[in-house]
């Protein structure tokens, strides 16, 4: 099935097996998202992507486009929602943007300035979470996991490793790896892995690459993430 | 004179970066000084705040002074800005929140390489240190918030305008950083 729909207003086409955000992508729509990458299967977690699809609130990663849907995106209730979501996510991990590798180049920081994110709003968790270094070119730091799964996704499905999976449940969530010790260095994940490259946080760094561009020159500094997501090649589809 | 928009600023648990990148807006504080006069400030060293119009808090709130004067501020300040990484989310001085008070104080002060003479410091004099470090949303109601370690001297120059001018402050893309 293709067709047509309609997203704030403007019709755009859609492929069968397209989901709402990648119809909007391919059409030049920017919608906010973190756990989505084109070319994964679709996860649902962030909820940033959450649109109206006829009237009824759903993530535009999982839910397929449709001949004739009025999906709505951009109004100041989901700007809302996606700002206190981000909000939600600073808060609940620990995430010191001056003294992380990943500034500037991040997509949990793109996605904030998007949204003209000022302040984090809510009390901090502070939440008490592990440093993983024990890899000699993989550094893993939970302080900054937001479970988007994309590592875990980019394992099993690009690597066929399933080196990561997501344990517990509400606060007591985390990532865990896939080794005797639970340490990186006894998994099968090496520095070539997809899985090393697809965190969209600090969370997960090849060593010694970091700080290559100084601030100004970074991604996020040159070019707003919806600029960078829009751009973005279907190198991965499945 | 009286005319003029009092400004108080201070360093809480900051390092006074902030209040060098507000310095940064060079020869433009010529005109600023025009419009406004400092109250409680680094800049003044007046030691309370009175009446003001705008209260600049640099820093997180580490110790029973930080509440004080934070409290103080906002108790005169008839618009609170939470200035800078330190103020919003805790910042550097937060990172302390992985470890419990006696433990720094212990690396710090008595177990620490190269530390001489080694004893807690507990002199009545000095503020007691909180079991963490807050942001100041945590303490008190904050008006606007100015991100960045620091936020340069433009976003100073951009929000201070819009307030003074009796304007909504906003941030361009390109001054909203976190770093």
């Amino acid at each position: 099935m293709s067709g047509t729909l309609t997203i704030d207003g403007k019709t755009i086409p859609f492929a069968e097996g397209q989901s709402v955000i990648e119809a909007a992508r391919c059409a030049g729509i920017y919608i906010p998202h973190l756990c989505h990458r084109p070319g994964y299967a679709p996860h649902g977690s962030c909820k940033l992507c959450t649109v109206f699809v006829n009237g009824r609130k759903t993530s535009a990663c999982t839910f397929p486009a449709a001949a004739n849907q009025n999906v709505v995106s951009d109004t100041p209730e989901l700007k809302q929602d996606r700002l206190r979501l981000t909000q939600m996510l600073f808060v609940e991990g620990n995430h010191f943007c001056p003294s992380c590798e990943k500034s500037g180049n991040c997509q949990l920081q793109g996605v904030a300035y998007h949204l003209r994110m000022l302040d984090n709003h809510y009390p901090h968790f502070y939440p008490q979470r592990e440093v993983d270094a024990s890899h000699p070119d993989i550094l893993l730091d939970h302080n900054r996991c937001i479970f988007c799964n994309l590592c875990v996704r980019a394992s099993r499905d690009k690597d066929g490793k399933n080196v990561f999976a997501i344990a517990g449940r509400g606060i007591n969530k985390r990532l865990i790896v896939n080794s005797a010790s639970g340490k990186l260095k006894d998994s099968a994940i090496s520095v070539e892995d997809e899985a090393t490259r697809v965190c969209p946080t600090g969370a997960i760094l090849i060593k010694r690459s970091g700080y290559q561009l100084p601030i100004g020159q970074r991604l996020y500094d040159q070019h707003q993430i919806s600029e960078v997501a829009l751009s973005m090649q279907d190198d991965h589809e499945q | 004179m009286s005319n003029k928009i009092k400004i108080a600023t201070t360093s809480l648990a900051g390092c006074f970066g902030c209040h060098m990148s507000f310095l940064d807006i060079d020869e433009r504080i010529t005109a600023l000084a025009e419009v406004v006069e400092f109250d409680r400030s680094p800049l003044t060293d007046i030691e309370h705040c009175g009446p003001c119009d705008i209260g600049l808090i640099e820093g997180g709130v580490c110790n029973s002074e930080n509440v004080h004067v934070l409290r103080e501020f906002r108790k005169n300040c008839k618009v609170l800005v939470a200035v800078g990484a330190c103020a919003i989310n805790g910042g550097l001085p937060a990172l302390r929140n992985f470890v419990s008070v006696e433990a720094c104080l212990l690396e710090a002060y008595r177990d620490g390489i190269g530390v001489d003479n080694p004893q807690i410091p507990n002199d009545p004099e000095l503020p007691l240190l909180l079991d963490k470090v807050h942001p100041i949303h945590e303490i008190v109601k904050v008006d606007y918030f100015m991100p960045g370690c620091p936020p340069s001297a433009d976003v100073f120059w951009t929000f201070l305008s819009a307030l003074i001018e009796g304007r909504e402050p906003s941030l361009p893309y390109e001054l909203v950083h976190y770093d």
